[in-house]
């Protein structure tokens, strides 16, 4: 909400207060400011002049040169301008001047004769036609009133500052000037110098211009006032008017329009004048649009109208949406005689969607959203009537139409003094609390009570009390305290607590931890190859995504994790290891297994890791994830390998568990997925699931003596099969090794000559010992000779 | 003999002296003292002499024996530093060569920051709780007194699913749902991910994060809000942090307030960074709403409390002078490398 200075000050007297200090104290009593504009801040050094004489240029057809009394000297200025005449008052840009759009106005000569300054247009200004009806489009403004010398700025009124303000939704009443200056008023504890409109009577009545208003939708409109003007005499507004709008931000058009903007800026309250002589069947009727109905709004644009939304209709048409904007049809013109003033009260929410489902935010469908008191309805249509009678803009009929079904009682409030002292940690004495409630236009009555103003609908409870005791008694000069209250321990659950120790265990191996949205487009499945059929594709969809069609929760974080992986490739970083923890949602599903949106989702973490780089294989990562596991669980992963996700190589892939768990999938990005991100090398990812790892026993680790006995090491090397996996050989070994064989360790694998195509050796460092005794060569000879024989029988692996 | 010794001993000290290889040494040490050395065949003509000479000279051997032992020691340790002296002049290395590359991941700045924020908050006793982020409109409307027709409940900011399931829009939604699983007192924060129907810019997504906290007891008040969050601006940004506290407006809390901190670019004078203002925005919170209790079953007579909900990007984007929000869901590892 914006506020000119000038009008705030003659509502409350400020003048003493410099706006810095203002400002503050306004911000730190709730009407929080966002910026200050000073309107006449491009302007300077500009005066009023009287034109002395008009010569023409001795050397230039085009041009006059002037003599200019600016009351402390006489100046010549050289002009183009036609519309100068001896004796005409005009603004004179001195030496040194500045104008709006920042031009610099400089003594010179102009073809050969000296030029003291320059005479402004309304442009130069940085007004328009609306603020100086009375000046020429293509000329010098040629001012009605003024001294020489005298500051144009001040002669026009444009030395005035405005201050713009966050408004929040509780308060529509500080969308307004008096809304404002009321809570300038209680801030600074001055009194408000507003007084109540009177409206004149009027002659004759308003039943023989509206002989039938009627509210058929009063679930959408609370109240429906309205009054009218005969001989009505379109114009433009007085100057003082006009450039109170101007400072408003607001376009002045004619009287009668502006007078309905300046009621809506001072009270908060929309008003909308119809031209009588366009209502038919002199009728009004608050209602329901029909579905279908159509109409041409004030900005000319057709408007397609529904059942849901409310309209302003004369006896056969709509004459305007209501609360958002009227229509073409029944708009003011130079021509109107007779006006009709609607100040009326429209549901918020009502006003709001219609004024969305048209595309058309207004000033007044902004106001009405926010919901405005039906009392202020009636204030302002006599403030409205007030200022025709003011501006000589028409004669006010006498009576006035007031629709209003369910009038609303004065609410009170029962302050609990001590409630509000405990809510806010002070000490505030009752009497002190009182001022404060005074000062905001609550009213204590004789029973201790307060009376709530009609504009405070947001006070409705103790708290609400309490905010208007803090707002004045100042936040700042609330005590700051530490509560001290019981104590419990902080404890972290195990799922927060497994997440930070795979965070940092990730992050210790060289892990970027990265941060990926968990909704995409449904399209990213098919990136990952994922079947038409898998049930990881049902999930939920946004109903209102944004502009692209990113509307699905993900049910799977592999995507994400390979579009980081695909954004660090494209700007050419070489390796990198990324991870992260990751949500994806499991939607509930219907009977008939479809996605139930109403039902809250699964949502669970996985642990998502990637690299890729010269010294990235499946290997590394593999030796990363057993790693972790180890630390974690104590135990390493087992992998059996998984050739069916078409997400991963078919070779390169395995599903991994620990302590029979299953985690979930490690392996390298198969070619066609690679080749849909765009990988120039390959990537190697891990998608382990969080809450599995949960279900693992961790237990405690339980101190084995360390064995006082040396150990035995014995290196075995086989050929056998491509086919036999390393795994199988190690579980063959342990297996045959029995007690005595404490590790088994790959430290080779061998392919080509001499070995045969089809045939690898492969090699294993074994350990044997015994905890309680020295183990002797023939024990060892004896389980190596055992372990020869079963790697022979169970798979097919001869000695080396 | 005496003579002989005397020149024993001098030639032997001169020649140890000016040995400078192992071998040298060894072949001087057997030429003395070895068992066909100089001096034992001296030792060994003894016999020769008469009673009276015996001990002097005897005495006197064994005293050139010792100098010539304590020669060759002091000889052969002065070779073995001079041979380690050459050996390490040999191995010397370039130490300003880079160490073999390995590294310790970077956590996401949005990490670093919530965990900061979390040790300060769980360090005053607040427990961690989490809620679902596909939520009922109820949680994240209703439960904190946003009445049906809120503008903040229209779909141009809001995510739905249905008419009542939506991603919430923020993590108060979690206060709800933990009063009805808790009775106070009670302390929390919550952490967690929040949506809004906003395009992507430099200071808008979609997709961000808070930290709710709340905290409900009897006699709760405005000044212990006053007195916790001054204390997290402290230690979040600083000892010399000023706080300011300015009366706003929630649904879900009555008196609100948002807290600025002094600006910590400028101390306060009034800076780009707060735009002149010498203060910077930081959060919201307020006495919680006794309709919010209300819902959540307590009894708003007995019980007061307050809530407030800290935006994680805003501080990360302060605290690492990050321009740009989106840099934080690129994950460019250059970007993430950068923080620590």
């Amino acid at each position: 909400m914006r506020l000119s200075l000038k009008w705030l000050n003659e509502l409350v007297d400020l003048r003493d207060v410099d706006v810095k200090t203002l400002m503050h104290r306004l911000t730190m009593s709730g009407s929080k400011v966002e910026t200050l504009e000073k309107l006449d801040e491009e302007i300077s050094s500009v005066a009023v002049g009287r034109i002395l004489s008009v010569e023409k240029h001795p050397d230039a057809d085009k041009l006059s040169i002037c003599r200019v009394d600016v009351g402390s000297e006489e100046l010549q200025i050289v002009t183009a301008a036609t519309n100068v005449f001896p004796g005409a008052l005009v603004p004179v840009a001195l030496d040194g001047a500045r104008l709006a759009g920042g031009v610099k106005i400089k003594s010179g000569k102009l073809r050969g004769a000296l030029s003291q300054g320059m005479f402004c247009s309304f442009a130069e200004l940085g007004l328009t036609r609306h603020e100086c009806p009375y000046g020429a489009e293509d000329g010098i403004l040629i001012l009605p009133k003024g001294e020489p010398g005298e500051d144009v700025t001040k002669l026009l009124g444009m030395d005035d500052s405005a201050i713009e303000f966050e408004i929040t939704p509780n308060r529509p009443d500080c969308c307004s000037i008096l809304g404002l200056a009321r809570e300038a008023a209680a801030t600074f504890d001055r009194p408000l110098n507003a007084a109540e409109p009177v409206a004149p009577a009027g002659e004759g009545d308003v039943s023989e211009f509206l002989s039938d208003v009627s509210i058929e939708a009063p679930d959408l409109c609370k109240r429906y006032m309205a009054r009218t003007v005969t001989d009505v005499r379109i114009e433009p507004s007085p100057e003082w008017l006009r450039m109170r709008l101007w400072a408003q931000g607001i376009r002045a058009i004619n009287n009668i329009v502006d007078i309905t903007n300046y009621v809506m800026l001072e009270y908060g309250q929309p008003m909308h004048a119809f031209d009588h002589a366009c209502l038919s069947g002199s009728r009004i009727c608050v209602r329901r649009a029909a579905d279908g109905e159509t109409m041409n709004t004030l900005d000319g644009k057709p408007r397609e109208l529904n059942s849901s939304m409310l309209v302003i209709a004369d006896a056969d048409k709509p004459v305007a949406v209501a609360g958002v904007m009227g229509g073409e049809n029944s708009e003011i013109t130079d021509s109107t005689r007779t006006v009709v003033f609607e100040s009326a009260c429209f549901d918020g929410a009502s006003i709001r969607l219609t004024s969305k489902a048209l595309g058309m935010r207004t000033d007044s469908s902004s106001l009405f959203e926010k919901y405005l008191p039906p009392e202020n309805c009636a204030a302002a249509l006599d403030r409205a009537c007030e200022l025709v009678e003011q501006l000589g803009a028409g004669k006010v009929v006498g009576g006035k139409i007031d629709v209003y079904p369910d009038p609303r009682p004065v609410r009170t409030i029962k302050p609990d003094y001590g409630r509000i002292n405990v809510l806010l940690g002070t000490g505030i004495p009752d009497r002190e609390m009182d001022g404060y409630f005074a000062r905001v236009g609550l009213e204590k009555q004789a029973d201790g009570s307060l009376a709530i103003p009609y504009w405070r609908d947001d006070v409705a409870c103790t708290a609400d009390l309490a905010e208007e005791v803090a707002r004045f008694y100042g936040y700042d000069n609330i005590p700051t305290t530490t509560f001290a209250g019981d104590a419990k321990p902080v404890v972290r659950t195990p799922e927060q607590q497994l997440r930070e120790a795979l965070s940092d265990a990730a992050a210790g191996f060289g892990f970027d931890e990265i941060l990926t949205f968990t909704f995409f487009s449904p399209k990213t499945y098919d990136k990952i190859l994922m079947p038409a059929d898998s049930p990881l594709r049902k999930s939920l969809s946004i109903l209102n995504p944004l502009g692209g069609d990113e509307s699905v929760m993900r049910t799977t974080a592999l995507p994400s994790l390979l579009n980081a992986v695909a954004s660090n490739q494209k700007v050419k970083v070489k390796a990198a290891r990324l991870f992260e923890i990751a949500k994806v949602f499991s939607p509930a599903l219907t009977p008939d297994g479809a996605v139930d949106a109403a039902a809250i989702p699964t949502e669970s973490y996985r642990f998502m890791l990637a690299e890729y780089g010269e010294k990235a294989d499946f290997y590394s990562l593999k030796g990363v994830l057993d790693a972790i596991f180890t630390a974690q669980f104590g135990a390493a992963g087992e992998y059996a390998a998984l050739r069916d996700d078409p997400a991963f190589h078919p070779g390169r892939t395995a599903v991994v568990s620990v302590n029979g768990v299953t985690l979930g999938v490690v392996g390298e990005i198969s070619g066609a997925v690679s080749e849909q991100f765009g990988f120039q090398s390959r990537v190697y990812a891990a998608d382990l699931d969080v809450g599995a790892m949960l279900r693992l026993e961790r237990g405690t680790a339980v101190y084995r003596p360390i064995s006082k006995y040396p150990a035995l090491y014995r290196d075995i090397a086989v050929i056998c099969r491509e086919s036999v996996t390393v795994g199988a050989l190690s579980a063959c070994i342990r297996r045959a090794g029995g007690k005595l064989c404490r590790e088994v360790d790959l430290f080779d694998v061998y392919r080509g000559i001499p070995i045969a195509p089809g045939e690898k050796s492969v090699a294993f460092s074994i350990v044997f010992a015994d905890d309680n005794g020295t183990v002797t060569d023939e024990q060892a000879d004896e389980r190596f000779a055992a372990i020869v024989r079963a790697l022979g029988e169970e798979c097919g692996a001869r000695l080396r | 003999m005496k003579e002989k010794l005397d020149e024993i001993l001098g030639r032997a000290i001169r020649e140890l002296d000016q040995a400078d290889q192992p071998q040298r040494l060894e072949e001087l040490r057997v030429a003395y003292t070895g068992k066909k050395g100089e001096l034992t065949s001296i030792l060994r003509g003894m016999g020769s002499l008469s009673p009276e000479e015996r001990p002097v000279i005897g005495a006197r051997a064994n005293e050139v024996r010792a100098k010539i032992e304590a020669k060759l020691a002091e000889a052969a340790a002065r070779m073995k530093k001079k041979e380690e002296e050459r050996r390490l002049a040999g191995e010397t290395i370039d130490v300003t060569v880079p160490g073999t590359p390995c590294r310790i991941g970077s956590r996401h700045p949005l990490t670093l920051v919530r965990r900061e924020i979390e040790d300060i908050f769980t360090s005053m006793g607040f427990s961690v709780a989490e809620g679902p982020e596909v939520e009922f409109g109820y949680y994240n409307f209703d439960a904190l007194n946003t009445p049906a027709n809120h503008p903040a409940r229209d779909v141009q900011d809001t995510f739905y699913f249905s008419d009542n399931m939506l991603l919430r829009t923020q993590t108060s939604s979690v206060q709800a749902r933990f009063m009805e699983n808790h009775k106070p007192p009670l302390r929390m924060i919550c952490p967690g991910a929040v949506y809004r129907s906003d395009d992507v810019d430099a200071t808008h997504s979609p997709f961000f994060h808070q930290i709710e906290g709340l905290i409900v007891d009897r006699n709760i008040g405005l000044s212990d809000l006053k007195g916790a969050l001054t204390q997290f601006s402290q230690m979040f940004f600083g000892p010399e942090t000023r706080v300011r506290f300015r009366p706003h407006h929630f649904p879900f809390t009555e008196p609100s307030a948002e807290m600025d901190v002094s600006c910590f670019a400028c101390g306060g004078a009034g800076c780009r960074l707060c735009k002149g203002e010498g203060w910077i925005e930081i959060l919201g919170a307020g006495v919680v709403h006794p309709n919010v209790l209300r819902m959540a079953g307590i009894d708003p007579e007995i019980y007061s409390g307050y809530a407030f909900g800290i935006g994680q990007e805003r501080l990360a984007l302060l605290k690492y002078k990050i321009d740009d929000m989106r840099l934080l869901f690129e994950n460019d590892t250059r970007f993430l490398h950068q923080f620590y």
